[in-house]
């Protein structure tokens, strides 16, 4: 390879990445941003997410992205041997990922929190929860917002 | 601003599971999009007689006016203490009990 064709070949490479970047919204169904995944392998610490035994409940659309409540349930008996001991909730298309990270104990007499969040923009978030077995349990959710709520 | 508000039973039978709702006035401001100052509460604990009940990492997607609702399982009479903590280390709080018997 010349040095003048490497030059058109890394040319034509950074105008296939600034496309590549335009389709990335879109494409964020799928797969995760950076920012996102590296929230979500925080929460996992190596270990795979099971699709089960947590529901998330909020909204399909919301008129103020500002406001949008959120319940999450988890199927836990909430002893001691066997509870829930943390819910996180991520975002996948805000500035930040971070929804807010919940911190349960046995003296809860269920695995169920109702709070609200902030969503720049429609869009599908996540809810984690962490069992005492050492377990991660995964759920989606997405809502459409008329106003986005990241104006703060 | 940062009044909190908090709602709970005044009783319970021994082994209830009560509900607990809890709501604080603060604007939250991230200063991701604006240019006003940061001005974010961290943290929110409940404690029972002493022990935590549940705690709440806030990040800049927690909404305006933190908002929780929680169910403890109501063994023994509880003194409820709720605490919000501000990023500059301010604390917030509110006081509850529930009588059980």
């Amino acid at each position: 390879m010349t040095t003048l064709d490497r030059r058109m070949f890394l040319t034509g490479a950074a105008a296939g990445a600034s496309l590549i970047l335009v389709q990335v919204t879109p494409a964020t169904a799928q797969g995760l941003t950076p920012d996102v995944q590296a929230a979500v392998d925080a929460i996992l610490a190596g270990r795979t997410p099971i699709d089960a035994g947590i529901t998330l409940d909020a909204p399909v659309s919301a008129d103020n992205g500002a406001q949008v409540p959120v319940t999450v349930i988890v199927d836990s008996p909430m002893t001691e041997d066997d509870h829930v001991t943390a819910i996180h909730l991520v975002a996948t298309l805000n500035p930040a990922p971070g929804l807010g990270s919940f911190h349960l104990t046995p003296r809860l007499g269920r695995a169920e929190i109702f709070t609200r969040v902030r969503l720049a923009e429609g869009q599908q978030f996540l809810a984690f929860a962490e069992t005492s077995d050492g377990r991660v349990l995964r759920a989606a959710a997405r809502t459409a917002v008329t106003i986005g709520g990241c104006s703060t | 601003m940062s009044t909190p508000r908090i709602r709970l039973p005044e009783t319970a039978a021994p082994g209830d599971v009560i509900e607990i709702r809890t709501l604080i006035d603060h604007e939250m401001i991230t200063a991701v999009s604006s240019s006003a100052p940061r001005d974010m509460l961290s943290r929110f604990e409940a404690t029972m007689n002493g022990e935590t009940v549940i705690a709440v990492d806030y990040a800049n997607g927690s909404a305006a006016n933190p908002t929780l609702t929680f169910f403890v399982r109501a063994e023994a009479p509880g003194d409820f203490v709720f605490t919000w903590t501000h990023e500059d280390g301010t604390t917030f709080t509110a006081e509850g009990t529930v009588e059980v018997g």
